[in-house]
C-alpha cells in the first residue's frame, strides 16, 4: 500500500437549492487500500460519489488524481482517469453473456466492424481468473442464471480488466446472503491486492470492518472522522456516523 | 459458511447450484448440457421443429399433394415474402417495441416501385425505381423512429396511426395517382424476382456454396479458439452439424430441381437472413440491439446511445419493409387499391414471433422470421389443399400464435425462476 492517495477530494462542496449535501469534504483512496465510505442516510456518500463519477460537478473544491489535479465535467472523465463505479443496481444486460456483459459499449472489433469474440472471452477470462472468480460455469453463460454475488463479481472483474485504478462499490453487499456477502468480501480484497484503490460504500459495519483499510465517515455532509481500521472499534465508528462533531452547522454561518 | 478463496472449496458454490462445470467434451455431454438449457427455458428451435413436423405428418396424411416437389415449392414461393417482412419485424421485436404498419408501408413501398417504372409514365429504369421505393420506406422507418426517441411516443401508437395513415397513402397512389386501381408490373427483372427459378446447376452450386462457407467457418472459428486456448465445441457435433445442414440443404434442392427449381425469391430471402443475422450477431451494433432489449439503463450507462440505436432499428425495418413490398408487388404482378391488405400484418408478426422472438425484447435470432414464415404459409398451405374455408384458417392461425406466445412467456418464466438459464 502506497501512502500517497491515486484519487483526492479536497474541501469539496455541493448544494442543492438550500440544502448543503456536502461540505468542504476532504475523502482520499490510496492504491493498494480498501476506503470505506460511511454514514447516515442523507449524509452525502451518494452525492460524493456521483460528484467524482462525473454526474454533476462539485460547487468547490478540487480532485486530483496521481497527485494533479483534474477536471471532471462528464462520466466519461472519469472512465478517462480509470475510475470505475460499480452502483447498487450493477446495470447488467441480462440477456447477454458474461462476456458481452464485461465487453457492453467497448466491444473489440477485427475488419473494422466484427466482433472479436475470441479475444474477448480470453480478456474476460483472465479478468476473472485474477479475482479467482471460479464459480462460474462458463463466461458464455447468460447473466440472467447469474447469483447475487456472481453478478458482483462480472461487475467488478469488467473493472479489473480495463486496468481501472480506482473502483467504487456501492453497496455490493446489500442484496446478498452471508456466503455471497463473503465471497464479494474476499472479490473487494483480492481487487485491492492488485493494487487498485477500493473504494466501498455500505451500512454494514460487520462488513466494513471486515475488508477496510481505513474508514471515512460522512455526517450531514461532512467528513467527520477518518479511522484506521486496525486502531479504531465499531464503537467509535457508530458515534462518529451519529454523533460526529461538525465544524459547521447548516444555516448558522454564511459559508 | 466456508470462504471461496480457492478453487478447491466448490462445495460451497456447488451448494448453490453453480459447480465448476467443464465445457462438454463430447457428443453425450453436449446433448446434456443442450436439454439442461431446454429445460431451464432457452428452447431455441425445438418448438419450431416439433411444429413442423406434426404439421408435415398431419397434412402430408390428410393430403397427398401435401408433400410434392410442386406443393414444396409453392410453398418456398408463399413463405419468402412474409419471412422478408418478418425479419424487419423481428428487429422491432428485439428492442421491444412494435410495427403495426408493417403491411402498408411495405405496400407503399411496393406501389411507388410500380408506380415509377410504369413504361412511359415515367418509365425510370428498375435499379433507380426499387432504389427510391426502399429509400421512401427506410426514410418511414426513420420518422417513427424520430418521433418515438424525440417525442416519447410508444411505437404501439405511432406504428397504429401509422398503420391508418399509409393505407391511406397506399388508397391515394393507387386510384389518384393511377387511373385503374390497378398498375400491372411490366418490368422483367422486377417480375422475375419472386416468379423465377435458378436453373438447377446453380441450385446445385448455390448448396456447395452454402455448405462450403459453413464448413470453412466453422473451421476457422475452431482454429483460432484453439489457438487461445478457449474451449471449442465437440468436433463430433460440428460434424454431425455440417452433415444435417448439407443433408437439408441439398435435400430441398434436390426436391425443389424436380419441380421448376430453386425460386429466386428464396435465395434473395437467404441473403437477407445471412447478412442481418451477420449484423446481428457479429457486430457492435447488433450487440447493442440485444443489450437495449434486455436492459436499456444498463446499454445506455455502457456508453450505447440509446435513441441512435432505436432509429436505426426503425430504419432497417422499413427498409426490410419497402424489400417486401417490392417482392409482394412482382409476384403478383400488380399492385393495386388492396395491397398490403388482408391478413399480411397479422401473418408478418405472428411469423417473428411463432419463430421465437421475444415480445418482451432481447431475445430471439433473425432466422426467427425464416422458422414462423415456414410454419404459418404451411399450415394455410395445407388447410388451403384440405379445402378449409377462410374463417376455420384464421380461427387455426390464430390458435398457433396463442401458442407460440404463450410458450415465450413460459419460458422467460422459466429463465426467470431457473437459477441456470
Amino acid at each position: 500500500m502506497s501512502d500517497t492517495a491515486i484519487l483526492e477530494c479536497r474541501g469539496v462542496s455541493k448544494h442543492f437549492g438550500a440544502v448543503q449535501a456536502l461540505y468542504k469534504v476532504d475523502f482520499e483512496v490510496r492504491p493498494g487500500e480498501v476506503m470505506a465510505l460511511v454514514g447516515d442516510n442523507g449524509a452525502g456518500k451518494s452525492t460524493l460519489i456521483k460528484g467524482i463519477a462525473g454526474i454533476y460537478p462539485f460547487d468547490e473544491g478540487g480532485i486530483a488524481f496521481e497527485g494533479s489535479p483534474v477536471d471532471i465535467h462528464s462520466p466519461r472523465d472519469t472512465a478517462g482517469l480509470n475510475i470505475e463505479i460499480v452502483y447498487q443496481d450493477l446495470a447488467l444486460a441480462d440477456n447477454l453473456d458474461v462476456v458481452g456483459n464485461m465487453f457492453l459499449g467497448r466491444e473489440e472489433v477485427t475488419n473494422g466492424m466484427v466482433l472479436d469474440e475470441v479475444r474477448m472471452e480470453h480478456s474476460a477470462r483472465k479478468a476473472l481468473d485474477t479475482l479467482s472468480v471460479t464459480s462460474l460455469r462458463s463466461v458464455r453463460q447468460t447473466v440472467a442464471g447469474l447469483s447475487g454475488g456472481q453478478r458482483q463479481a462480472v461487475a467488478v472483474a469488467k473493472a479489473v480488466m480495463w486496468n481501472s485504478k480506482v473502483v467504487i462499490l456501492d453497496e455490493p453487499t446489500a442484496a446478498l446472503g452471508v456466503a455471497q456477502t463473503r465471497q464479494v468480501l474476499d472479490l473487494v480484497r483480492r481487487l485491492a491486492d492488485t493494487g487498485v484503490g477500493v473504494v466501498i460504500i455500505s451500512h454494514n459495519l460487520h462488513d466494513i470492518f471486515e475488508v477496510a483499510d481505513r474508514i471515512t465517515v460522512l455526517r450531514l455532509g461532512q467528513a467527520v472522522g477518518l479511522f484506521n481500521r486496525r486502531e479504531t472499534t465499531q464503537q467509535d465508528v457508530v458515534h462518529s456516523i451519529t454523533a460526529g462533531d461538525l465544524t459547521h452547522v447548516p444555516g448558522m454561518d454564511d459559508a | 459458511m466456508s470462504t471461496t478463496d480457492t478453487p478447491t472449496e466448490s462445495t460451497d458454490s456447488a451448494s448453490e447450484g453453480f459447480a465448476i462445470e467443464a465445457a462438454p467434451t463430447n457428443l453425450v455431454e453436449y446433448g446434456q448440457a443442450w436439454w439442461l438449457r431446454v429445460k431451464t427455458g432457452d428452447i431455441g428451435a425445438l418448438p419450431i421443429i416439433i411444429g413442423l413436423i406434426l404439421i408435415v405428418v398431419i397434412f402430408g396424411s390428410l393430403r397427398d399433394t401435401f408433400l410434392t416437389e410442386r406443393n414444396f415449392t409453392n410453398l418456398m414461393l408463399q413463405m419468402s415474402p412474409t419471412a422478408i417482412l418478418a425479419i424487419g419485424v423481428v428487429w422491432i421485436l428485439l428492442i421491444a417495441e412494435i410495427d403495426l404498419s408493417v403491411a402498408y408501408v411495405s405496400a407503399v413501398g411496393g406501389v411507388i416501385m410500380a408506380l415509377l417504372i410504369r413504361p412511359g409514365d415515367p418509365g425510370l429504369p428498375w435499379p433507380l425505381a426499387i432504389g427510391i421505393a426502399l429509400l421512401i420506406t427506410t426514410m418511414i422507418g426513420f420518422l417513427y423512429g424520430q418521433i418515438l426517441t424525440k417525442l416519447g411516443v410508444p411505437s404501439f401508437v405511432i406504428t397504429l396511426a401509422g398503420n391508418l395513415g399509409f393505407f391511406g397513402v397506399v388508397l391515394i397512389l393507387t386510384t389518384q395517382w393511377s387511373t385503374a386501381g390497378t398498375t400491372v408490373v411490366q418490368d422483367h427483372f422486377v417480375v422475375g424476382l419472386a416468379n423465377n427459378f435458378l436453373p438447377d446447376w446453380l441450385g446445385w452450386a448455390l448448396g456447395v456454396f452454402i455448405v462450403g462457407a459453413y464448413v470453412t467457418s466453422e473451421f476457422l472459428k475452431y482454429r483460432s479458439r484453439t489457438k487461445r486456448g478457449l474451449t471449442t465445441k465437440p468436433v463430433s457435433v460440428s460434424v454431425l452439424q455440417a452433415v444435417g445442414l448439407a443433408a437439408v440443404t441439398f435435400g430441398a434442392i434436390f426436391y425443389a430441381n424436380l419441380d421448376r427449381g430453386v425460386p429466386m425469391v428464396t435465395v434473395i430471402l437467404g441473403v437477407f437472413l445471412v447478412f442481418w443475422t451477420f449484423i446481428a450477431t457479429k457486430t457492435p451494433f447488433g450487440r447493442h440491439v440485444y443489450a437495449v432489449g434486455g436492459n436499456p439503463e444498463a446499454a445506455r450507462r455502457a456508453g450505447i446511445n440509446v435513441s441512435r440505436l432505436r432509429i436505426g432499428v426503425f430504419m432497417i425495418n422499413g427498409f426490410m419493409a419497402g424489400v417486401g413490398g417490392i417482392i409482394l408487388a412482382s409476384r403478383l404482378r400488380s399492385v393495386a387499391t388492396n395491397s398490403g391488405g388482408g391478413a399480411l400484418l397479422l401473418n408478418v408478426i405472428a411469423a417473428a414471433v411463432i419463430g421465437g422472438t421475444s415480445l418482451f425484447g432481447g431475445h430471439g435470432r433473425i432466422v426467427a422470421a425464416l422458422y414462423g414464415a415456414l410454419v404459418i404459409a404451411s399450415i394455410q398451405n395445407g388447410m388451403d389443399l384440405l379445402g378449409l374455408n377462410t374463417g376455420t384458417k384464421f380461427v387455426i392461425t390464430g390458435l398457433v400464435l396463442l401458442a407460440a406466445v404463450t410458450i415465450d412467456s413460459l419460458s422467460k418464466r422459466g429463465r426467470a425462476t431457473s437459477g441456470v438459464a
